[in-house]
C-alpha cells in the first residue's frame, strides 16, 4: 500500500465485531493518535467476546468474564453498531447497507464475519433440541433446553454430539457439565481426525470413555425423528440403528460466512472463504478479509491464531507499515478438563524423510509423538495426547534444532528438559497474540511484573486459549529465578522431575543406578529429598535389596540400618506381627531379647511390639535372635507396608461374619515390604462394628454377610480422612486383586510422600474413575499392575534375614571404623517405671543416677 | 613442663580410604571425640564433628551425602539440617539459627586417612 492510499485511508468499516475485528481495532489504535474513523457493525447483540473460551459460560463462568476489553471500542474514534448486521456491500459507493437500512460509507473495508456453524444436512436437523455451539446465544439456548427439558421430563438427559472434533469433545464436556448422559458420533474412524494419527485418536478414546462419555466411531447420522410433542427424539443412522436422544449438538465443522463477498462479488474459494493475499486484501483493493472469513492460499482455518496475525498485517498496514501474512500455523490443543490433547506442526510427517519418536505410557493414558527431520535434529511437529504441558514449548520450537536428546522431550509432564528458561528470545511463545520469549522476559525485568498473571495481563500471553500458559510460566519462573525469587515445582534442585515424573523417566529408561540416573535426568549429587525418593522407585522397578551396591547410600539412616533413629541416635526394633497375631512363645522370645539388651518396651499403635534404645552395633545381634525365632523385618522405617490391623473377628467374636484375623495375616504377608511413595496400612474389621478402626487405613477392608467391603484413601495422622467405598461384596480373590490393583496403580502415579487419601482425592474421575481402571480396565493396564503385584510378592526376602547372611552389609553396622564395637559414649539413660529411658539434658548435666551404655544390661 | 607449653597437632592414621564407602559416612571414634569421616565421589575424604548440634545426637556420619549447587553436603539424619562438609557450614538451617560442624583437616595418603588431629589436653 502507498503513502498516498494510507493518507486517503480515513473512514475504516468493519463487518462483524468478534475476536479478529475487535484485534483488528485494537492493533489500529493502539499507540497512534491518527485521525481514523473506524466503524464496528456488528451482528450479535453484545460487544465482542471471547468466543474460544465460549464453554465457561456453561462451566460456571458469566457472559460477562468473556467480554473482550472494553477500552478499545471506548476510543472516541470508534463507532460500534451491534445488533445490526450488514446487509450489502455497494462497492461502487463504496458503502455498507445495513439491516436497519443506515448506509456506512468507506475509504477501506474489513471483513471479518467469521464463520457459521454447519448442521448436518438430513431430515430434522432443525428440530427443537438440536443446537450448534457457536455463539453465546447457542450456549445460553443450550443450557435453558436442557435444564427445561429435564425438568419436563424428570430425568438427566441423553445426548449426542454429532462430530468428533476439537470442538465436538468440549461440547461434549460442556453437555456433561450439565448432566446429560452423552455420547460422541464421529463419521471417520477415529476422533480429532484432523489432528490426531490411529495410535493418539485410540488413546484419547480411552481417555474420553475414562471420562464418562461414549463414543460411535465410523457412524453416519442419517435422520432425527421428533416425539409426539416436536421435540427431538431419536437419531438414526446408516447402518438401520437408532438411539434415543433429547438433545443433539451438531459439531460438524464451520463454514466462513462468505455471502455478503459473493454478492458483491469479490474473490471467493470455491470451497468457501475470501480470497486475499498476503497483505490481506481482497480482489478489490479497497477491502480486506481477516480472520475467519478468509482464505488464504486455498484455505481457510477456524483459529483463532491466524486470525490475529491477519488482523496485525491489515492493521498495520493502514496505519503505513509493512507487514504480510506468512500463512497457518494449525497448531491446537484440546480444551476439555481432565483430557490433554495438541498437536502441532507437522503432526502426520508429511515432509519427506520426516521421522518420528514416540512414547506410550498406558499406565497414564499418555501418548507423544515428536516428528523430526530426516537427521532427527530439526523438530517438525508432533503429537501429545494425555498429557500436553510440554505443548506451548514444543510449539515454539518447530523449525528449530531440538539440541539434545529428543527422547527427553517425550517423558511426562514437560520432560526432563523440557524448554523454557533458555528459548531463545525471538522464539514465539504465545502464537494468539505473538508474544516472544523475549517480551516475557523483559516484563519480568523492565515491567517488574511478580508472576505469570502479571505478565499476562502486561503481555497479553496466555491471555486466549491458554495453551502457552505452562510455558509462560517457566519463563517467568526462570526469570524470577534469576532475579533471586524462588519459583519451583521441582522435586529438589537436583531434579526437575516430580516423582511421578522421575519414577516413569526410571521406567522408561531401565536406568538401574542413581548414579545414571543423576546424569541423565538431573545435575549434581543429589540430597536427602531426591535420594530416598529415587531408592523407592529402584526398588519398585528393580525389586533389589535395600542395601545392594551404589544404592544403599540414597536410603536415608531408617532404611539404611533397617530401624527406626530414635532421638539420641539409638534406633527401635519393630519385628512383623502379621495382622497383630503373635504365638505366646513369640511373645516370650521378645521379652528375652529386650531383657537381655536392655531395650525399652511398648505395644505400637499399629498391634505390635516396639524395642527402643538398640545401638548401631547391636541391631545384627538383635536381629539373628529374632530372625532365628521365626520373626521378619516390619518395615517400621520404611515408605512400605506398615501393619494391617485386624479385630479378632468371626473366630472368636459373637458378631463376627467373617475371618477378619485370617484376612489381615494373608494381606499383611502379601504386601510386606512392598515399597511407596509413602507408607501403606490396612485394617480388617469381623463386622460394622468396625473394631479395627479399618476405615482411618490406605485400605480398609470390612466384613458384611455378603462379602468384604473394600474402603479406599483412609488416613488417621495430621489431617484425618475415612476411606471411601470403592467395593462391596468382593470374595477373597477379588477383595485381593482389587486391593494388588490400588496399590501398584498409586505407587506408580503418586508423588513422593503423597498417602494414599490426597492421592485418592486429586484423582481424575474420583471414585469411580478409579473404579473404572481397576475394575473394567478402563487404561488397559491391569494387566501390567497385576504382573508388577506378582513381581513383588516372588521377589520378596526378608531385608534382615538377607543383611545377616552378607557380612559386607554387616560392616555398615559398626559404631566406629576404628572401634567396630565400641559403644557411642554419649548415651545416658536413667529408669523409670521399671524400664530406662535417655536422659535429659538436665539430668546430664546434674550428673547423677545416670546408667551409660558401658554398664551391662540391667541399665 | 610448663602450662604455656603450645599444644600440639599432627597428623594421625584413622583408617584406610577402602573402610569408607563412597557417599555414605562413617563415624570414627578419637581421644573420645566422635568424627564423621565421609568419601566423596571425586575421592576426597572429610572430617567433620558427628554431633548433630540441633538434637545433641552423635549422627553425622548417618546422613544423606550430597551436593548443594557446586557445594559437598551431608544432611542429620534427625532434623534434616545440612551443612558444607569442606568448611562445617549450616547451609540449611529448616528455620532455625544456623549453626556449624566443627571440621579436621584430612589427607589421604598411600590408601590411609590421616586426620590433623590436636590432642585434647
Ligand atoms: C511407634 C509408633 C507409635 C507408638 O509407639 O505406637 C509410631 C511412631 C512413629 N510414627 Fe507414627 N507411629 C505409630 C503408629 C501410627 C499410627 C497408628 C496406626 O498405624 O494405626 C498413625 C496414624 C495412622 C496413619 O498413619 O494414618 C501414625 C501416624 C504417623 C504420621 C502421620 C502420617 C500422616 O499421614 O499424616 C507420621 C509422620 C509421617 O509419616 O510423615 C508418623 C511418624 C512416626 C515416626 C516415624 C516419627 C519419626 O520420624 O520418628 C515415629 C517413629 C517410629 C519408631 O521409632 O519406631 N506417624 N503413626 C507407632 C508404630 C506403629 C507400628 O507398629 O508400625
Ligand atoms: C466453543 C469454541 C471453542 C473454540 N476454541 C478455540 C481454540 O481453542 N483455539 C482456537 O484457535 N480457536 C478456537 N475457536 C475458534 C475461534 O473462536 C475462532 O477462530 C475465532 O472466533 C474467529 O474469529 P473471527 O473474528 O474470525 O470470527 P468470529 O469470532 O466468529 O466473529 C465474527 C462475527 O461477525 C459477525 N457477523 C457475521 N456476519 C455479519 C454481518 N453480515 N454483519 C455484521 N456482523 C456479522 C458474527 O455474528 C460474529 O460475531 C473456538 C470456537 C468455538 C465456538
Ligand atoms: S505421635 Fe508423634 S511422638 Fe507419638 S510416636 Fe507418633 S510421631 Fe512420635
Ligand atoms: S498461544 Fe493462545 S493464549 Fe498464548
Amino acid at each position: 500500500m502507498t503513502a498516498s492510499t494510507h493518507t486517503a485511508t480515513r473512514r475504516l468499516v468493519v463487518v462483524g465485531a468478534g475476536m479478529v475485528a475487535h484485534r483488528f481495532v485494537e492493533s489500529l489504535l493502539d499507540g497512534t493518535d491518527e485521525a481514523f474513523q473506524v466503524t464496528v457493525l456488528g451482528e450479535e447483540g453484545r460487544a465482542p467476546y471471547d468466543r474460544v473460551a465460549l464453554t465457561s459460560v456453561l462451566t460456571g463462568g458469566t457472559v460477562a468474564g468473556l467480554t473482550l476489553d472494553e477500552d478499545v471500542f471506548a476510543d472516541p474514534r470508534v463507532h460500534f453498531a451491534p445488533a445490526d448486521p450488514v446487509r450489502m456491500i455497494d462497492r461502487d459507493a463504496r458503502e455498507v447497507v445495513t439491516m436497519s437500512g443506515e448506509r456506512h460509507p468507506y475509504d477501506h473495508l474489513v471483513l471479518a464475519t467469521g464463520s457459521y456453524a454447519a448442521r448436518l444436512a438430513v431430515d430434522g436437523f432443525d428440530l427443537p433440541g438440536c443446537f450448534v455451539y457457536r455463539t453465546v446465544d447457542d450456549v445460553e439456548g443450550l443450557a435453558a433446553f436442557v435444564a427445561a427439558r429435564s425438568a419436563q421430563l424428570g430425568r438427566p438427559l441423553t445426548g449426542y454430539v454429532v462430530g468428533g472434533g476439537l470442538l465436538g469433545l468440549e461440547a461434549a464436556g460442556a453437555l456433561q457439565g450439565l448432566d446429560v448422559e452423552c455420547t460422541i458420533v464421529q463419521s471417520s474412524d477415529r476422533l480429532m481426525s484432523a489432528q490426531l494419527d490411529a495410535p493418539s485418536g485410540g488413546m484419547l478414546r480411552r481417555l474420553i470413555a475414562a471420562r464418562g462419555i461414549a463414543v460411535r466411531t465410523e457412524t453416519i447420522t442419517t435422520c432425527l425423528r421428533p416425539d409426539q410433542s416436536g421435540q427431538i427424539a431419536q437419531l438414526e443412522f446408516r447402518d438401520g440403528s437408532t438411539a434415543p436422544a433429547d438433545v443433539v449438538v451438531f459439531t460438524v465443522g464451520v463454514r466462513p460466512r462468505d455471502q455478503l463477498a459473493r454478492d458483491a462479488q469479490l474473490e471467493c474459494d470455491p470451497r468457501g472463504g475470501v480470497r486475499i493475499d498476503a497483505t490481506c486484501v481482497t480482489s478489490d483493493a479497497h477491502i480486506s478479509a481477516i480472520g475467519e472469513v478468509a482464505s488464504f492460499d486455498g484455505a481457510s482455518v477456524g483459529l483463532v491464531a491466524p486470525g490475529y496475525a491477519m488482523a496485525e498485517v491489515a492493521a498495520r498496514r493502514l496505519r503505513g507499515g509493512e507487514a504480510s501474512f506468512g500463512g497457518y500455523d494449525l497448531s491446537t490443543k484440546l480444551k476439555l478438563s481432565g483430557v490433554d490433547v495438541a498437536s502441532f506442526g507437522d503432526a502426520f510427517a508429511t515432509t519427506p524423510g520426516a521421522l518420528d519418536v514416540t512414547y506410550a505410557d498406558p499406565v497414564a493414558g499418555v501418548y507423544k509423538k515428536l516428528v523430526l527431520s530426516d537427521d532427527a535434529k530439526t523438530l517438525l511437529g508432533g503429537i501429545l495426547v494425555g498429557d500436553a504441558s510440554a505443548y506451548g514449548a514444543l510449539r515454539a520450537l518447530v523449525g528449530a534444532e531440538l539440541g539434545g536428546d529428543p527422547a527427553a522431550y517425550l517423558l511426562p509432564e514437560g520432560g526432563v528438559a523440557a524448554p523454557g528458561g533458555d528459548l531463545p528470545d525471538e522464539a514465539v511463545v504465545c502464537s494468539c497474540s505473538s508474544v516472544t520469549a523475549g517480551r516475557i522476559r523483559s516484563a519480568v525485568h523492565d515491567d517488574g511484573c511478580a508472576d505469570a498473571a502479571a505478565v499476562k495481563a502486561c503481555t497479553k500471553a496466555g491471555a486466549t486459549c491458554g495453551s502457552c500458559s505452562a510455558l509462560v510460566g517457566r519463563i517467568v519462573g526462570a526469570e524470577l529465578t534469576k532475579l533471586g525469587r524462588e519459583v519451583s515445582n521441582a522435586l529438589c534442585e537436583h531434579f526437575d522431575l516430580s516423582r511421578r515424573q522421575l519414577f516413569d523417566a526410571v521406567r522408561v529408561s531401565g536406568l538401574t543406578t542413581f548414579s545414571a540416573v543423576i546424569e541423565r535426568f538431573g545435575r549434581g549429587r543429589g540430597c536427602d529429598i531426591c535420594k530416598p525418593a529415587l531408592a523407592s522407585i529402584l526398588a519398585v522397578l528393580t525389586g533389589t535389596h535395600v542395601l545392594d551396591g551404589e544404592n544403599a547410600t540414597l536410603q536415608d539412616t531408617n532404611d539404611h540400618v533397617m530401624a527406626n533413629l530414635q532421638k539420641d541416635g539409638t534406633y527401635s526394633v519393630v519385628p512383623r506381627m502379621p495382622g497383630g497375631e503373635v504365638t505366646p512363645d513369640g511373645l516370650i522370645v521378645i521379652g528375652e531379647i529386650a531383657r537381655d539388651f536392655g531395650l525399652y518396651t511398648k505395644i505400637t499403635g499399629g498391634q505390635r511390639v516396639d524395642m527402643f534404645g538398640a545401638r548401631l552395633e547391636q541391631l545384627p545381634d538383635i536381629w539373628r535372635r529374632l530372625v532365628d525365632a521365626g520373626f521378619e523385618s516390619g518395615h517400621a522405617y520404611g515408605k512400605s507396608l506398615r501393619t494391617v490391623k485386624s479385630c479378632v473377628g468371626s473366630t472368636w467374636c459373637r458378631y463376627g461374619v467373617l475371618d477378619s484375623v485370617g484376612m489381615a495375616v494373608t494381606l499383611e504377608l502379601r504386601y510386606r515390604g512392598l515399597r511407596a511413595p509413602h507408607k501403606l496400612k490396612l485394617g480388617v474389621s469381623g463386622c460394622a462394628r468396625e473394631c479395627a478402626e479399618a476405615r482411618s487405613k490406605d485400605a480398609g477392608i470390612i466384613a458384611t454377610e455378603a462379602g468384604w467391603n473394600l474402603y479406599v484413601g483412609g488416613n488417621g495422622g495430621f489431617t484425618p480422612r475415612h476411606a471411601q467405598l470403592l467395593a462391596e461384596g468382593l470374595d477373597d480373590d477379588a477383595l485381593i486383586t482389587a486391593i494388588d490393583r490400588y496399590f501398584m496403580y498409586y505407587i506408580r502415579t503418586a508423588d513422593r510422600l503423597q498417602r494414599t487419601a490426597p492421592w485418592v482425592e486429586a484423582l481424575d474421575g474420583g471414585m469411580a474413575g478409579l473404579r473404572e481402571v481397576i475394575f473394567d480396565d478402563s487404561l488397559g493396564i491391569c494387566g501390567d499392575l497385576d504382573a508388577a503385584m506378582a513381581r513383588h510378592i516372588d521377589g520378596y526376602e526378608d531385608e534382615w534375614a538377607a543383611t545377616l547372611a552378607d557380612p559386607e552389609k554387616l560392616r555398615r553396622f559398626e559404631s566406629f571404623v576404628n572401634a567396630p564395637t565400641t559403644p557411642d559414649p554419649s548415651l545416658g539413660y536413667v529408669p523409670e517405671r521399671g524400664q530406662v529411658r535417655p536422659a535429659t539434658a538436665d539430668e546430664r548435666d546434674a550428673g547423677v543416677l545416670i546408667a551409660g551404655t558401658t554398664l551391662e544390661v540391667r541399665r | 613442663m610448663t602450662l604455656d607449653l603450645p599444644r600440639t597437632a599432627t597428623w594421625r592414621r584413622v583408617c584406610a580410604v577402602a573402610d569408607l564407602e563412597i557417599e555414605r559416612g562413617r563415624a570414627a571414634l578419637l581421644d573420645g571425640i566422635q568424627v564423621a569421616l565421609v568419601l566423596t565421589r571425586d575421592g576426597s575424604v572429610y572430617a567433620v564433628d558427628n554431633r548433630d548440634p540441633y538434637s545433641g545426637a552423635h549422627v553425622i556420619s548417618r546422613g544423606i551425602v550430597g551436593t548443594r549447587g557446586s557445594i559437598p553436603t551431608i544432611a542429620s539424619p534427625m532434623y534434616k539440617q545440612s551443612w558444607d562438609l569442606r568448611s562445617g557450614v549450616c547451609v540449611e538451617s529448616q528455620g532455625k539459627e544456623p549453626r556449624p560442624l566443627r571440621t579436621w583437616l584430612v589427607d589421604v595418603r598411600g590408601g590411609d586417612v590421616m586426620i590433623f588431629w590436636e590432642a585434647t589436653p
